[in-house]
């Protein structure tokens, strides 16, 4: 079927780097003997412990649960023991440490007991409580809890699932969809009957044919109406704004969800686990990683969640002169020393750096104003006037021409011939703003805290009146039955103790 | 660690810079055989001077010298000034131009990326107004001289013989039509041997490879093509407005576009995105604006071509020009509308 798309602008065409991790079938991680699971595994609120050091706990079994709506449980991934409930470093440039449990384990790997479950009888909010227990999150990179977007009362006209992967290197979701293609397709059918959602429309960009050919054959096969839409390969044609446009021409602002335009996206891998959530009892304890970069064998691992990622790395044969990873794509993700801290939910990538295939960026050069960035930008951001004003530390200038649009997406430092790292100051200029508006709130708290003393004063003096008022009317009126006299007094007191004029 | 995006296009401002010199090197050679290698001295001795006031200057500036020389920028510069400096200026004259434009127009404000205004074209006009005799003094037509001489005339070691320059076939026809106003534009292009296939003689072809340059650097994306697209079509358009009025007195619009600095000035002049307009909508206005004016002040005014001033002219508008043409912003229907 023919649809028109409406191209994005800007974007860049990076080397894709893709083949390499893309050949072979996804294998599975050997269990390791420790697991490190933070709680915060998703946007939101971390769910909180419900184990014991020294509980033993059967894989699949809640570990930690969700106490709030925004918030996901967590879940054992193997059987074994709690070792540990402490602070553990996270996969952050800052070696963070934050609450996680670590789990030793015990090699038998055994299931809790599972069950799917019989979705069609339940009411959706049911189903959406069952997803936040079974710990299901956008496993895209964004991972937010997937039950909150399953809103019935959204009025959800497209359900998109993406599978673009625009990223160079990332190759997970192109092989999930070759291999896991007829449970993608019933995941998607069931979120489109929890959504409501009139039209499901399948995104992937046209470097991956053997994953759309693998998604159109499930869909005929299970007679869905779904439609698979190929997109030219651009970066970031996966990201959510890009694609919601691309695909039904609808704009979403940075402080408009997509939701509220009758469109809501989920990831490939996400929809999957709804589909083993459901289908099979089984809680997200696993995902499929690509490592790739410089390894001698590049390859996408499906592993547990909590597993370090050093020994992940080392699955893949990391070449000698390997310096650091990058966690994520290339082009978004985050660079790190080589660390062992754990894979957590939101986890696709790990790429091993070494200096050949990640050179440094050379030194900064002024801006020349040459307005590659411009038109690079897929949101049509004037990324060096922006730049220009973060420089000048003039963050007002800077929100003015939009940086809350930002996405941070990287063409603009990915074009930019000085090779000014924009994002980086572009994050920075957010962060100042942020802090600005906090500083701003705390302000207007107080001060609103000061004119309620004010006000309160002023009641009370106001009060205090009434009662000097009503005592003196008592009297005048007392006073009236011995004498014909001063009702001015009390016509005086009453507009006192009238509330608006204090 | 780096922050993302952990890769970049090969790209570079050297790089920029480089290709800019190789789509000015065909024009160089054509213009070359045209006027003789006085062309490459004038070219050797603007780099030099150039890459020297660009050294010292970063050097009083406490910049990493070998960086930003590296940079090529100053070398560009350079460039411009000797194809838009007459061949046989005098060796000083060349090195006052590249004085102001590196060390005035350029380090002066702020080095590179920060000058509001093309530091070619303030180099030519500062020396159009401090030296206009020297400066409208082009090679007579059919000179041909030996390279040892136009070396001698340039460093001054043999006297200036005036017999052997001349002004523009552009210049040249603005300066008859003053003095003699029963002639027109037709007779003094025959009588005067100005007129070649389509424009000036021996002019017409090397700014025709200056377009062609120009293209190049549009299919390699160092320039887009708003800039010399709305500053062709304005001088084509108002040149051939004021022919069809009056061809007697006017040029038509090949001859105008085929002469002086017009196409140097679309894509390599106009184009310079330091000191231009940085928006789609801004380039055209930019461009627009631009070809009008080298129009009015070639015709009209008292300098043998309007490139240079027209450039500055609009120079000074860019910012404002910028401010108010900025471009939707993806997701909002107008910049400033809904969302803020
Ligand atoms: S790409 Fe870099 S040099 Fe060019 S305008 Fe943008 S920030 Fe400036
Ligand atoms: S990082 Fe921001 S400014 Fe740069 S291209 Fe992406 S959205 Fe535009």
């Amino acid at each position: 079927m023919l649809r028109t798309l409406f191209p994005f602008p800007g974007g860049v065409k990076p080397e894709p780097h893709k083949e390499a991790s893309a050949k072979a079938p996804i294998a599975s991680a050997p269990l390791p003997e420790r697991l490190v699971l933070p709680l915060r595994q998703s946007a939101g609120v971390a769910p909180l412990p419900v184990v014991r050091v020294g509980d033993r706990v059967k894989k699949g079994q809640v570990i930690a649960a969700a106490e709030q709506w925004v918030s996901a449980s967590l879940h054992a991934p193997t059987s074994g023991k709690v070792a540990d409930i402490g602070h553990y470093p996270l996969a952050h440039p800052s070696g963070l440490a934050a609450p996680a449990i670590v789990i030793e384990a015990d090699g038998r790997d055994e299931w809790r007991e599972r069950q799917p479950l019989d979705w069609q009888k339940l009411a959706p909010q049911a189903v959406r409580q069952y997803l936040q227990q079974s710990g299901v999150v956008g496993l895209g990179g964004a991972v937010f809890p997937s039950h909150v977007k399953l809103d019935a009362n959204a009025q959800i006209e497209e359900l998109i699932i993406n599978g673009a992967e625009c990223e160079p290197y990332i190759t997970c979701d192109d092989r999930l969809m070759r291999e896991c293609a007829a449970e993608i397709v019933s995941g998607a059918a069931l979120l489109r009957d929890l959504t409501g959602a009139r039209q499901t429309l399948f995104a992937i960009e046209n470097n991956k044919p053997e994953a759309i050919r693998a998604l159109r054959g499930a869909i005929s096969e299970q007679h869905e109406d779904f439609i698979v839409i190929t997109l030219p390969t651009r970066y970031p044609a996966g990201s959510l704004r890009q694609l919601v446009y691309a695909l039904t021409g609808k704009h979403a602002p940075f402080n408009v969800l997509p939701t509220a335009l009758g469109v809501q996206c989920f990831n490939v891998a996400t929809v999957q686990s709804v589909w083993r959530a459901v289908a099979h009892g089984e809680p997200v304890v696993r995902r499929v990683v690509t490592v790739s970069g410089n390894v001698r064998a590049p390859k996408n691992w499906e592993a547990p969640i909590g597993m370090s990622m050093d020994a992940l790395l080392q699955l893949s044969e990391p070449l000698s002169d390997t310096d650091g990873l990058i966690v994520g794509g290339p082009m978004m993700g985050l660079s790190l020393p080589l660390t062992d801290a754990p894979i957590t939910k939101g986890s696709n990538c790990l790429i091993a750096r070494s200096p050949r295939l990640f050179p440094p960026r050379p030194p900064e050069s002024p801006c020349i104003r040459c307005t590659a960035c411009a038109q690079a930008c897929p949101q049509g951001l004037q990324p060096f006037e922006l730049y220009w004003w973060s420089r000048a530390r003039d963050f007002a200038k800077a929100a003015d021409y939009a940086l809350a649009e930002c996405v941070e997406c990287g063409c603009c430092a990915y074009v930019c011939p000085a090779s000014i790292p924009l994002v980086h100051y572009f994050r920075f200029a957010k962060g100042e703003l942020a802090a600005a508006a906090r500083e701003q709130k705390m302000a207007d708290s107080a001060r609103s805290r000061f004119e309620f003393r004010q006000f309160r004063a002023e009641r009370e003096k106001a009060e205090k009146a009434e009662k000097l008022a009503k005592a003196a009317a008592a009297q005048a009126a007392k006073q009236a039955e011995t004498a014909t006299t001063p009702l001015a007094t009390t016509q005086d007191a009453t507009m006192k103790s009238d509330p608006d004029h204090a | 660690m780096t922050s993302s995006p952990h890769l970049r296009d090969p790209n570079s401002i050297p790089r920029i810079m480089r290709l800019v010199c190789v789509a000015l090197a065909p024009g160089i050679a054509i213009y070359t055989a045209l006027i003789g290698p006085a062309v490459l001295a004038q070219i050797c001795l603007a780099s030099v001077a150039a890459l020297f006031f660009e050294a010292v200057m970063l050097k009083i500036r406490a910049l990493p010298v070998r960086r930003f020389l590296g940079d090529h920028s100053a070398l560009v510069t350079a460039w411009l000034i000797a194809l838009t400096f007459p061949p046989l200026s005098p060796w000083w004259l060349t090195v006052i131009g590249v004085f102001f434009a590196i060390v005035i127009t350029k380090h002066l404000y702020g080095g590179l990326g920060q000058n509001p205004f093309n530091p070619a074209m303030i180099a030519f006009a500062a020396c159009i107004i401090a030296f206009p005799a020297l400066m409208s003094q082009w090679p007579a037509q059919g000179l041909s001289l030996p390279f040892e001489q136009q070396l001698e005339i340039i460093f001054g070691f043999a006297p200036r013989i005036d017999a052997l320059t001349a002004a523009t076939p552009l210049d040249a026809i603005k300066t008859a039509l003053k003095t003699n106003a029963d002639t027109n534009i037709q007779e003094l292009l025959t009588s005067q041997n100005l007129y070649g296939t389509f424009a000036g003689r021996g002019w017409e072809w090397v700014t025709m490879t200056y377009l062609c340059g120009g293209a190049f650097l549009l299919a390699m994306g160092v320039i887009t093509w708003h800039t010399p697209f709305a500053f062709i079509v304005s001088m084509a358009v108002i040149s051939a407005l004021c022919w069809l009025i009056d061809p007697g007195r006017f040029s038509d619009p090949l001859f105008h576009l085929f002469s002086g600095g017009a196409m140097l000035g679309a894509f390599f002049i106009a184009t310079d995105p330091v000191s231009g307009c940085s928006t789609p909508r801004g380039r055209l206005i930019f461009g627009c604006g631009a070809g009008l004016l080298a129009y009015l002040i070639r015709v009209f005014g008292v300098f043998p071509d309007g490139i240079a001033f027209a450039v500055l002219i609009m120079n000074i508008c860019a910012p404002l020009i910028d401010r108010y043409t900025q471009p939707t912003v993806f997701g909002r229907r107008a910049r400033g509308s809904d969302a803020r």
